[in-house]
Order: C-alpha cells, then sequence, then structure tokens
C-alpha cells in the first residue's frame, strides 16, 4: 500500500498517545472497532471548564491509515469546544491525510471515535 | 546486505542464474528460438529436442514418466486443467467433488465454476493444526464422487498434507487424486512411482525458475483421461494446445534439476535458518505460530502477534519483505481464510506474517530480522489499547465490540 507522507509521518511519529483517567469527571473516553474486524480506536479528550477540549490521548490496534487517522485526530481535536469538535466530518481527515479509497474506513472510525468521546463526556455531566 | 531483506520465497522465487542462462540460450537468432512443434526443420528439432530434455528434468524430481508431464503456463492453469478437466470428463460416471477449505484459490475458484455447472462439492474444514483428519475425508466419499483434490504444502502456513495416505483411499475407492504441488516441489520429497496421486501441479516460479511457466502430471497407469480447457493445434496430445514456450519450458526443466541435486542439502540449511528466526520470535509475549510444528516445509514461519494488526506491523517492517493475512493487505478486505480455516479467531489472523525463507536466505539477513522485530512489536503493543488491555487483566473475548 502507497501512502502519503502525512500517513506515514503520523504513524512513524504518532501524537499524543496514552491513557487519561476514564474515571475523572473532566475525560470523555470513546471506544470504537472491534478486533475482529482489525481495528479498535479508543480516543479520550480532557474537557476544561470553558467546555474546550484542551488534552486528548488516543491508542488504536489497526492498519497504518488507522493509527495515523486517530493521530491527526487528537491535533484536531484540541483547542476545539465539544460542539466544534462534534461537528469533524471523516471526509475532513480521509481528505487531509489523502487515504485511498480503501482506507477511507479508517477516517469514518474517527469519526465514530470523537463522537462517542464527547457522548461519553456529556453523560458524565448530565 | 541489501535493504528490504526478501522473506517473500513462498510468494514467487528469483531465477536461479544457472536457470536464467540456459533460458537466455532460447531467445535470439543465434539461439533456440525454434518451435518444437516445426517439423519440416532443424529449428523445429532443436527446440523440441530441449522441451524433451527438460519434460524428463521434471520428471525426475518426482519419480514420473516424461510422458506423463504436461506443459502449462503456471499452477493455476494446472489446476484449472485437472479439476474442470475430470469433472468433464467423468461426468456421467459421477458430479461430486471433495477438497479442502485451506486449498489455493485456484483449486477453490475452479470447484465454485464447477458447482454452478451443477456440481457437488464438499469443503473440508482442517484441524486446528491444519491438517486433514483422514477418517473425516473418508466419512465424506461418496457413490458418486469422482475427484479428491488436497494440496500438498500449503502456501500459507507451510503444512504438508499426507498425500501418499490420502491417494491409498482414493485409489482403493478408483476416484481420481489431484493434489497442487506447487509449493512442495524441491522442497518435500515426491515420489509418483509409490504415490497414489493421478493429477499434480506444478509451478516454475516457486522453486527458481521463471513465472509464467507451470506443469501438470497425468498419470498414464491407470490412465486418468481429461477433457482439455483449451483448444488449438492439439499440442501436448491434445491436453494443452498453445505453442511451447521454450525458453520457459527450459527454465522450468533446469530448476528442477537443480531441486532434485541439492534440495537434501538445501532444505537443512533453510530449516536452521527458519528455526533461529522462529526460536527467537518465541521469546516474546503472546505469540502463536499458525499450522502444525512438525508437518510443515522448511522454509515457512507464520506467526501471530497478537494485539498487533498485520499490516502496521508490514509498515514497521519495511526493511523486510513479508507477507501477512491481514484483511488490510488483501484486496477483499477479509482477514486470511486459512487461517480462519484452523480456527484461528479473526484477531488472530488479522496479527499473522509469513516469513518464507529461501535459496539466498542468508545467516546475516536473518539476524538482522531478529534484531528489528522486537522494538517494533513493542512500539506497536504500546499503541495498542488491546495490549494494554491484556495488561489489565480484561478478558478481550468478553468485551461487547460495536462491530462495524
Amino acid at each position: 500500500m502507497a501512502y502519503s507522507e502525512k500517513v506515514l509521518d503520523h504513524y512513524e511519529n504518532p501524537r499524543n498517545v496514552g491513557v487519561l483517567d476514564k474515571n475523572d469527571d473532566s475525560v470523555g473516553t470513546g471506544m470504537v472497532g472491534a478486533p475482529a474486524c482489525g481495528d479498535v480506536m479508543r480516543l479520550q479528550i480532557k474537557v476544561n471548564d470553558d467546555g474546550v477540549i484542551e488534552e486528548a490521548r488516543f491508542k488504536t490496534y489497526g492498519c497504518g491509515s488507522a493509527i495515523a487517522s486517530s493521530s491527526l485526530l487528537t491535533e484536531m481535536v484540541k483547542g476545539k469546544t465539544l460542539d466544534e469538535a462534534g461537528t469533524i466530518k471523516n471526509s475532513d481527515i480521509a481528505e487531509e491525510l489523502a487515504l485511498p479509497p480503501v482506507k477511507v474506513h479508517c477516517s469514518v472510525l474517527a469519526e465514530d471515535a470523537v463522537k462517542a468521546a464527547i457522548d461519553d463526556y456529556k453523560s458524565k455531566h448530565k | 546486505m541489501k535493504l528490504p531483506i526478501y522473506f517473500d520465497y513462498a510468494a514467487t522465487t528469483p531465477v536461479d542464474p544457472r536457470v536464467a542462462t540456459k533460458m537466455m540460450e532460447c531467445l535470439t537468432t543465434t539461439g533456440n528460438f525454434g518451435n518444437p512443434a516445426s517439423r519440416s526443420h532443424e529449428f523445429g528439432w532443436h527446440a523440441e529436442k530441449a522441451v524433451e530434455v527438460a519434460r524428463k528434468q521434471v520428471a525426475e524430481l518426482i519419480n514420473a514418466d516424461p510422458k506423463e508431464i504436461v506443459w502449462t503456463s503456471g499452477a493455476t492453469e494446472s489446476d484449472n486443467l485437472a479439476i474442470k478437466g475430470v469433472a468433464h470428463f467423468y461426468k456421467k460416471k459421477g458430479r461430486h467433488i471433495i477438497t479442502c477449505k485451506t486449498e489455493h484459490k485456484a483449486v477453490l475458484d475452479s470447484c465454485r465454476q464447477l458447482e454452478r455447472e451443477g456440481y457437488e462439492v464438499t469443503y473440508l474444514t482442517p484441524e486446528a493444526n491444519g491438517l486433514i483428519d483422514l477418517k473425516k475425508l473418508e466419512a465424506e466419499i461418496r457413490d458418486d464422487t469422482v475427484l479428491i483434490s488436497i494440496m500438498h504444502v500449503n502456501n500459507e502456513t507451510g503444512v504438508i498434507q499426507d498425500i501418499s495416505a490420502i491417494g491409498e483411499m482414493a485409489r482403493a475407492k478408483k476416484i481420481v487424486f489431484h493434489v497442487d504441488a506447487a509449493q512442495s516441489a524441491g522442497k518435500v520429497a515426491i515420489d509418483l512411482a509409490s504415490m497414489k496421486v493421478d493429477l499434480m501441479s506444478f509451478s516454475a516460479h516457486k522453486i527458481y525458475g521463471p513465472k509464467g511457466c507451470g506443469a501438470l502430471y497425468v498419470r498414464r497407469k491407470p490412465r486418468v483421461r481429461l477433457e482439455a480447457q483449451m483448444h488449438g493445434g492439439g499440442h501436448e496430445r491434445g491436453m494443452r494446445s498453445g505453442t511451447l514456450a521454450v525458453h520457459q519450458i527450459v527454465g522450468m526443466g533446469e530448476a528442477f534439476r537443480i531441486a532434485r541435486e541439492e534440495m537434501v542439502e538445501e532444505n537443512q540449511r533453510i530449516q536452521q535458518l527458519r528455526n533461529r528466526l522462529e526460536q527467537s520470535l518465541m521469546q516474546l509475549e503472546e505469540v502463536y505460530i499458525n499450522g502444525d510444528l512438525e508437518h510443515r516445509v522448511a522454509g515457512i514461519l507464520n506467526i501471530s502477534f497478537n494485539f498487533i494488526e498485520g499490516e502496521s506491523l508490514l509498515m514497521a517492517l519495511k526493511d523486510l519483505a513479508v507477507s501477512s493475512g491481514s484483511a488490510c493487505t488483501s484486496a477483499s478486505l477479509e482477514p486470511s481464510y486459512v487461517l480462519r480455516a484452523l480456527g484461528r479467531s479473526d484477531e488472530l489472523a488479522h496479527s499473522s506474517i509469513r516469513f518464507a525463507l529461501g535459496r539466498f536466505t542468508t545467516a546475516e539477513e536473518v539476524e538482522h530480522a531478529i534484531h528489528l522485530i522486537p522494538d517494533k512489536i513493542e512500539k506497536l503493543r504500546e499503541l495498542s489499547p488491546l495490549w494494554e488491555m491484556y495488561q489489565d487483566g480484561v478478558d478481550l473475548s468478553k468485551v461487547q465490540w460495536a462491530a462495524h
């Protein structure tokens, strides 16, 4: 698979790998995908009192483009409000990384991950 | 040492320089370029002679009569000719075929085509080690079974089936037995004087010959009949028409000659290298070898690194040319059907890597791989949420995943 420079860069030097405390009220966790499908993505966001995402962490089991999509996603959500982050589309990620058509589902997974993380955070603050 | 290192000898092999030399003698005006079917002049006679030498060289590796060798374009064509040819010829006798789920697509897709034509096919599930339980095979034999097709060595796992035993069973019931030997010729001893195999497919490019050339062994005693799939000038006793590709055939003959003379020694050397690689990788946590440890060819190591997806590992191992059973490396986006037929979980199938060592693999190359892999595994596991969960004692099989 011939990947773009951007995918290779995120794959070689993934940004914001790690874990946040999922029991912390300011943290939202989204885990999407399944091992049987070959990709599992976990995105965590830490939201400050102003409703702005100040930190993001990921871990991903999956192919190079799944890893790159989630790494890019952590950069994209940082500094965004929850509402802004909720508008991130898979096409934004696919375009930025120039994903080949068979890898577009990786960007869909990333969009699902950010939505799941936001939902998790909101469920803690009902 | 040149990078990347080629560890994909089960996909194809480079042509042995000795083979290339022989092939180049069959191309230009000063060479043996004639059409072996030309009976009216020397050019044709010389070409025919070269083809017959090659036919003998192929036959000698497998202890067969040269008259039993039919040239084809490769093992895929040989499989098609054997399976469709037998099924069509014996269709009045019966329309049931037995094969195995782990066969090469050339066999499986030929069988699928016959199903569309109204034949019935039984696809055996192998045991977890990749071997076929002979009792289960016997239980599937029916009065209208006309053909059993089982490969000798599996291309993904390297597992060697007991084709001698299957041959005995098939012969006793007067069922034609076809074996795809693309991965076994030159790696495992084949003696068709004693093995009751009726048809056997060969490829040149898996054993240091050229691509685009193969052969089908068709037994003469007892005689096996085929319906031709390619019609034309009646070459190859009517079983496969088409002008013979002399340079390819000469190359295949030479490759088989070399294999016959060198395979015992070569396999010992390759096995030592494979074992070194295997023992080293088995030191890592959560790795699994796919396929039987004992009934396996020397050069293949199929291994799953749990909690890492195969394609991402291929990217990390870009200095090593290997292949993976991961869905992401296949056009179909399905993980390896061979590993799934062995009952391996989808996760382990996605996580599998095949190392295939061969004639030109060196100890230095193997040591480089051994040096490289553990770091890459660690790095990818650091990225893997599954590895983290495993370390935390989470039972992944009990997690409710949002499948997509």
